[in-house]
Order: C-alpha cells, then sequence, then structure tokens
C-alpha cells in the first residue's frame, strides 16, 4: 500500500509511453488539468453562444422566429448553470487547482493519481449528460439555474420532464466528480509539501485554491441533497419540496412540501459557491500583481487571514439571495449584517491589490493588464452588492437587471479576467512557449471595454426597472421608449466581446504552432512551478530529486540581491546573512 | 501544530539556511488516506446533517405523520430496528477483531474477522430491504407521507455509503491477497473500521431520529427554530 499514492519510486519516474497512457487514462496531473481546461471552455464554449442568443432576444425582439419564450428561459438556464458550475467551478479548480497545487509546493503529483483521473472522466460524463438534455423531448429545463420547485417540474415550464432529470442527475454525477478531485486537493496541499514549503510559505494561489476546495467539500453536499430530494419528488412522486397544488385545473397528488427548504439549501450551496469561484481567482491574481509590479504582495499574512476569513463568514450569508422570498424580519436584518460584514476582508484583499502596485516596478504585460482589469471589475462589482446587501435596497432592485448586471460584474467577469490573467501568465510555462503579445493586447482591450459596455448601462436598465427573466419587455408604462435602444446597444456590445474571445482562441492556437520558445521562468518569477528542471515540466516535475524551500514565495525587489526575485528554492545569500547578524529582516 | 501560531507566522522573514534542511523524499501515503478518510467523514456528515436538518423543518408541516408515537404506526414497536442495529453492530465488532487480528498477526482471526464483518453489513442490508418490504406491505409507501419518505431516503443514503465501503474493502483485501503480506493490510484496514464505526454511529442517529415519536421530534425542531 504504501506506493499507493505516489509517483515517486524509480520506477515511477519513466513517463507513461502510449498515447493513451500519456493523453487519454493519464494519472499525471497536468494532463488531467489540461483535460480539465479544455473540456470546461468547451461547454463554456457552449454557454457563451446561448447568452448571444439570449442577447439577440433581448436586443431585438420580435426578430428572430426561432427563439420563443421557452426556449429563451432555457438558454438562461444553461447559460447560468454552465458557467457557474462547468465552467468556472470546473476550470478554477479543475483545472488550475490540478496543475498548480503539486508544482507551486514541490510535489510530483497529487497524492491519488488514480482518483484524480477518475475525477476528470466523471466530471466530463456529467458534462455530457447535461448536454444531452438539449437533445432530448422537450429539451433542456427552463426553471432558471436555481431551479426553484414548484415551477422546475411542473408542466408549463419548459424542460419540466426530461429536461430537469438530466439536469439534477448531472449536477449530482458532478458533484462526486468534484468531490474526488477536492479531496485530492485538500490531501495533497496538507500532506505533499516538500521541505521547508510551510502553510505560510505558501502562494497565494494555493491559498485561494486550498480554502475553496475546502468550501466546495461542504457547500457542494447541500446541492446534492437537494437535487436528490427534488429528483423523488419528480419521479416518485414525493413531497419534500412540492406543496399541495393544482396545475392546469388539475389538483396533483403533491402534500405540503415546502419550496422555501429548497431555496435554503440551494442558497446554502449557492452562497459559498460564489467564492468557491472567487478564491481561487483571489489568490491567482495576487500572484499575477506580485510577479508583474516586481513587489512583494502588500500584507501577505492579512491576505491569508481574509481568505480564511471569506471562506468561514460564507456559510453565514446565504439567505441574502431570498430576501424577496420573504423571511422574519430579524433574519433579514442578520443576513444583511453578515454580508455586510463579509464586504471587510473583501475590501482588505483590494486595498491591499493595490497597495501592491504601489510603488511598483509595474510591467504591463497581458496578464498584469487582465490582473489590473480585474482590480476595477471586481471593485464596482463588490461595490454593488453592498447596495443589494441590504433588504430595503434588494427588494425592489432584486428582479430587475441591476441584480444581473451586480453579479455578472463580481462573479461572471471578474473570475474571466482573472482566468485569462492566468491563462496568459502560466501560458510559457505550460506550453513552454510565449504568446503573441499584440493580439493578447486586443484581447484585453476588447473584453475590458466590452464589458464596461455591456454592463454599466445594464444598471442603469436595473434602476429604471427593466425586470429580469424576461422574454420581451413587451409595453410597460414606467420604461421608456429609449431603454429597447439602450438594450440593443447591449446586445451589440456583448456580441463584440463574444465574438472578441475568438482572437484569443486563436491566439492559443497560433501560439501554440509559432510561438517563440519561452524559456526558463520568463516572467523572473519567485514561485516553485518556474523552477523545475524543463519548460514545459515533465512527468514527475522535478528530475531525481524535490526541490527545497528557503523562503516565502514573494521575495522580489529584495535590497541587496542580485536579481529583482530571488526564488523560493534558493538558499539564504551572503548579504542576508549580515543583513540577519544585524537583526534587520531583508524586506 | 497550533493553527493560529501558524497562521501567526511572519514568513517574510528569516529565510531557512541551507544546511537546516533535510533530504526530503516525498509525502507519507499512510497519512495522507488518513487526511482524506477525515475529509471523507466531514463531507459525509455534512450530507447527513443536512438531510436531517430538512427532516426536522419538514417535520412541522400539518401533513407530516412521524412513524412511531400511535400504536398503529411501524415504529412505534421497534423490535425489527433494533435487530438490524445489531447487525450493524455486529459487522463494527468483527472489523475491530479483523484489525486486531493484522496488529498480532495472526491470519485467522484477520479472515473470520473481515468475512464476518462482510456477512453481517450484507445482512444488515438485506434486513433494512426487508423493512422496505414490510412496510410497503404495510400500506407505508415512498409517496404515502413525509416520513415514509425520508425513512425511504434515509435508510437508502446509509445503504450506499456502506455499499460504497464494502467496495473500498474488497479493494483492499484483494490488493493484499496478492502483497500475501499482513502488516501492509494494518493501515487501511484501520481506515476501513474507522469507517465502519463511523456509519454505525450515522445510524444510531438515523435510528433515533426516524423511531422517534412526534413529541420527541417536535422538541428537536423546536431547538433548532423551526
Amino acid at each position: 500500500m504504501q506506493e499507493v499514492a505516489i509517483a515517486d519510486l524509480p520506477d515511477e519516474m519513466h513517463d507513461p509511453q502510449t498515447f493513451i497512457t500519456k493523453y487519454i487514462w493519464s494519472q499525471d496531473h497536468k494532463v488531467i488539468a489540461i483535460q480539465y481546461a479544455i473540456t470546461a471552455t468547451f461547454v463554456g464554449l457552449v454557454a457563451l453562444a446561448l447568452s448571444a442568443l439570449m442577447r439577440l432576444q433581448l436586443g431585438f425582439p420580435d426578430t428572430f422566429d426561432f427563439i420563443d419564450p421557452s426556449a429563451y428561459l432555457q438558454f438562461v438556464t444553461m447559460h447560468g448553470m454552465i458557467m457557474v458550475v462547468y465552467l468556472l467551478t470546473a476550470l478554477l479548480l479543475g483545472g488550475f487547482g490540478n496543475y498548480m497545487i503539486p508544482l507551486m509546493l514541490g510535489a510530483r503529483d497529487m497524492v491519488f493519481p488514480y482518483m484524480n483521473m477518475l475525477s476528470y472522466w466523471t466530471y466530463l460524463l456529467s458534462v455530457l449528460i447535461l448536454l444531452a438534455s438539449f437533445f432530448v423531448p422537450g429539451g433542456p429545463t427552463g426553471a432558471g439555474w436555481t431551479l426553484y420547485p414548484p415551477q422546475a417540474i411542473l408542466q408549463g415550464t419548459p424542460g419540466y420532464d426530461w429536461g430537469i432529470i438530466l439536469m439534477l442527475v448531472s449536477l449530482a454525477v458532478f458533484i462526486i466528480a468534484f468531490t474526488m478531485g477536492g479531496l485530492n486537493y485538500v490531501t495533497t496541499v496538507l500532506q505533499a509539501r516538500t521541505h521547508g514549503m510551510t502553510l505560510m510559505r505558501m502562494p497565494l494561489t494555493i491559498w485561494g485554491i486550498f480554502t475553496a476546495t475546502i468550501l466546495a467539500l461542504l457547500a457542494f453536499p447541500a446541492l446534492l441533497v437537494s437535487a436528490i430530494m427534488m429528483l423523488l419528488d419528480k419521479t416518485l412522486g414525493t413531497s419534500f419540496f412540492m406543496p399541495a397544488l393544482v396545475s392546469l385545473g388539475e389538483s396533483l397528488d403533491y402534500t405540503g412540501g415546502s419550496p422555501i427548504l429548497f431555496q435554503h439549501l440551494f442558497w446554502f450551496f449557492g452562497h459559498p459557491e460564489v467564492y468557491i469561484v472567487a478564491l481561487p481567482a483571489f489568490g491567482m491574481v495576487s500572484d499575477v500583481l506580485a510577479t508583474h509590479a516586481r513587489k512583494n504582495i502588500f500584507g501577505y499574512r492579512m491576505m491569508v487571514w481574509a481568505i480564511v476569513g471569506i471562506g468561514g463568514l460564507s456559510f453565514f450569508v446565504w439567505a441574502h439571495h431570498m430576501y424577496v422570498s420573504g423571511m422574519h424580519p430579524a433574519f433579514g436584518f442578520f443576513f444583511a449584517t453578515t454580508t455586510l460584514i463579509i464586504a471587510v476582508p473583501t475590501a482588505i484583499k483590494v486595498y491591499n491589490w493595490v497597495l501592491t502596485l504601489y510603488r511598483g516596478n509595474i510591467h504591463l504585460t497581458v496578464p498584469m493588464l487582465f490582473a489590473i482589469g480585474f482590480i476595477f471589475t471586481f471593485t464596482h462589482g463588490g461595490l454593488t452588492g453592498l447596495f443589494l446587501g441590504n433588504v430595503v435596497v434588494d427588494l425592489p432592485l432584486s428582479d430587475t437587471y441591476f441584480v444581473v448586471a451586480h453579479f455578472h460584474m463580481v462573479m461572471g467577469v471578474s473570475p474571466v479576467m482573472v482566468l485569462f490573467a492566468a491563462i496568459y501568465h502560466w501560458f510559457p510555462l505550460i506550453t513552454g512557449k510565449m504568446f503573441n503579445v499584440r493580439l493578447g493586447q486586443i484581447h484585453f482591450w476588447f473584453t475590458f471595454l466590452g464589458t464596461y459596455a455591456i454592463y454599466l448601462p445594464m444598471h442603469y436598465l436595473g434602476f429604471l426597472g427593466v425586470p429580469r427573466r424576461y422574454f420581451a419587455m413587451g409595453s410597460t408604462d414606467f420604461i421608456p421608449e429609449s431603454a429597447q435602444s439602450l438594450n440593443a446597444s447591449i446586445t451589440v456590445s456583448a456580441l463584440i466581446v463574444g465574438l472578441s474571445q475568438l482572437i484569443f482562441l486563436y491566439n492559443i492556437y497560433w501560439s501554440m504552432r509559432n510561438g517563440k520558445p519561452a524559456g526558463h521562468n520568463p516572467w523572473g518569477a519567485t514561485s516553485l512551478e518556474w523552477q523545475t528542471p524543463d519548460v514545459p515540466p515533465h512527468h514527475g516535475n522535478w528530475g531525481p530529486e524535490l526541490p527545497r524551500v528557503y523562503r516565502w514565495a514573494y521575495d522580489y525587489s529584495v535590497p541587496g540581491a542580485k536579481e529583482d526575485f530571488i526564488p523560493q528554492n534558493h538558499p539564504v545569500t551572503a548579504e542576508e546573512q549580515t543583513e540577519e547578524g544585524g537583526g534587520e529582516s531583508h524586506s | 501544530m497550533n493553527i493560529f501560531r501558524m497562521l501567526r507566522d511572519k514568513s517574510w522573514l528569516h529565510p531557512t539556511d541551507a544546511a537546516t534542511l533535510a533530504q526530503y523524499s516525498g509525502p507519507d501515503a499512510q497519512a495522507a488516506m488518513r487526511v482524506a478518510l477525515r475529509f471523507i467523514l466531514a463531507v459525509v456528515s455534512v450530507i447527513f446533517f443536512l438531510f436531517i436538518i430538512t427532516f426536522l423543518s419538514r417535520s412541522q408541516y400539518p401533513d407530516f405523520q412521524a412513524l412511531a408515537g400511535p400504536p398503529w404506526q411501524p415504529f412505534s414497536d421497534p423490535s425489527r430496528l433494533w435487530f438490524n442495529t445489531a447487525l450493524l453492530a455486529c459487522a463494527s465488532f468483527a472489523i475491530q477483531i479483523g484489525l486486531g487480528g493484522t496488529r498480532t498477526g495472526k491470519l485467522n482471526v484477520t479472515v473470520t474477522g473481515i468475512s464476518a464483518a462482510v456477512f453481517f453489513t450484507v445482512m444488515f442490508l438485506v434486513a433494512q430491504f426487508d423493512l422496505w418490504l414490510h412496510l410497503q406491505s404495510m400500506g407505508f409507501y415512498i409517496a404515502g407521507n413525509p416520513a415514509n419518505s425520508y425513512f425511504y431516503l434515509l435508510t437508502a443514503i446509509h445503504g450506499l455509503h456502506l455499499i460504497g465501503g464494502l467496495l473500498v474493502l474488497s479493494n483492499v483485501v484483494f490488493r493484499v491477497w496478492y502483497d500475501n503480506s499482513l502488516e501492509s493490510l494494518t493501515a487501511p484496514l484501520q481506515l476501513c473500521t474507522t469507517y465502519w464505526h463511523f456509519l454505525l454511529g450515522v445510524w444510531l442517529v438515523l435510528f433515533g431520529l426516524l423511531a422517534s415519536p412526534p413529541e420527541t421530534i417536535n422538541a428537536l425542531a423546536a431547538m433548532c427554530g423551526f
């Protein structure tokens, strides 16, 4: 049993030879990460196309015959669920978590490589089940990504028959897949760090991924529980969530279940899910900012505490998604208070990012552009969160575009900005090639400015009272005609931003074929993943001997040092030793 | 390690001297498996915790009729549940005996213990299934009442976890069979034993909940604020 986990024995140092063991049934964390990333990107593109269809309908109603109200709701539902769960969670944790954890910690692989492989294939199965719902009678579910009962499983909602069942089964399978991966991530972080890599020397990327994984392990069960119970309500006629009701003039067999119970369960998962997506992004953007500003991250300890604090608090704010459902005023007060409290550690992080830039030696590389863009989008999205966290402000705004704009800014665009920053940042490591800088810059400006062209007016439409989830606005008295022009302009911007992502895909494709060799550690980064003997790292990552870690991950621009960075695996230098003798720290 | 002291560490000060770091040969597989098991138990606990919370919440709606209390409800006489509990307790006991066998190097004790554990676990599952059939024959169908639904649901989820445990246990046993070494069985069997005891504990909680009369359930629900 000793060798069960670790590819550490001499005979396991050899690369897998056949195509199948190397690229298909691979147990190498890097290959699994790329499999996750490709699958997630693929479904993400499907969801992007769905959003384009939604926007076409909203911007130009009565123009497209193939988009009827049912189809519109199906697009909304599938877009939301795919983006949140199957793209962001999978890409941030399954993709970057898998790639970065062993490399940044100086491990050869995850501690349970076989389970890691199983995790990916189970994830793929969940994606296939989800996509299958496009091809079943009635199509995918159109219940909204929150899948609220009773409407989710009643006639009148698109996909109430097959679609919702496939959605729930797919979610359950996804959760099983994630749990297998997540066990690996936390165990690897706790058990497989190389010598000298104390927890407080880990890069913030790892802190973000680690905390998010713990959140996910504890929050996804709530979704699993609600999915199982709703499946039983749908298939066996139980009444966990289904109240006694009359549907289409017919009295159904359900007896007094509680739809609100589902909402509580769903959001007990749903709110931590926001941070499952945000925390890895927080971590990665910290590393990108520090590296490209050639400066240590401002307030490292505070950043770690903030990550852990946000993770803990995220389990106590869920009902702020349910103000409109109605609750005891004391609960509303409680959840509004916790929601505002969680803004404190989040704000600390934003200040620290800005202070990291302050008097840094800022290199405006493409990853840095996206990282700075993230600070903008995240601050804007976060500020509107302060509005919506208050019950009295939320009630009138909850069913308007304002909420759509808020959550897209804060947990749609912002993590995606970080994902782009991370992909550009680590592309030279993963492929060994440099990307095309000019295309990257074009991609950034289209995405960043386009984001504002889409979501800034959307806030305004929300204030006007334009309702979300509506197929078409129709003639609503209090909404001026000009709102429709703004809606059309949002659609045009959204289509441009959507198309500009093709630049990114082309850049990846072009750079993998024609990019200049990136060489070793092109950004001059300190963290371990850049110190591998080979670029891209080979199977086993480290050659015959594991690296040793002598310092924290942010020794940039250390006074007296020869270069403006000292990698974590470099022992104490002569200058440092004299400084230590003088009782001064080097930072 | 004290977690608060760890979180206060000013890691940017004092880089380590090269001489003080020993060569590191990779993680300890057994420690890793212990950590992973702890997380598995945490996740399973959360799943059952959430089911139980929804049970208590749902129990406060007027259509809920607890399965114990009035004499015509099936678990007012919980003898069948006690019998099933005894089977699972025997399984837990047997696997502990088997574990003791690996520690003292007694092959026959190990084989007997594990075989008995598997036997009693399968018997428990069969008995639970028979209880389902019994309830069905008495007219307590899954959709008849939310209390019935929860009974079928919770026993099914618990049973699935036991089946998962049996799969892992068989994997462990077959591997050791090929290894032909009793010592290498100790660590994984220890984890299986912990898991079995844990599932016994979960079952006792479920038993207590499902066989409670309405007054007890109402009191519990009131404590949770429902």
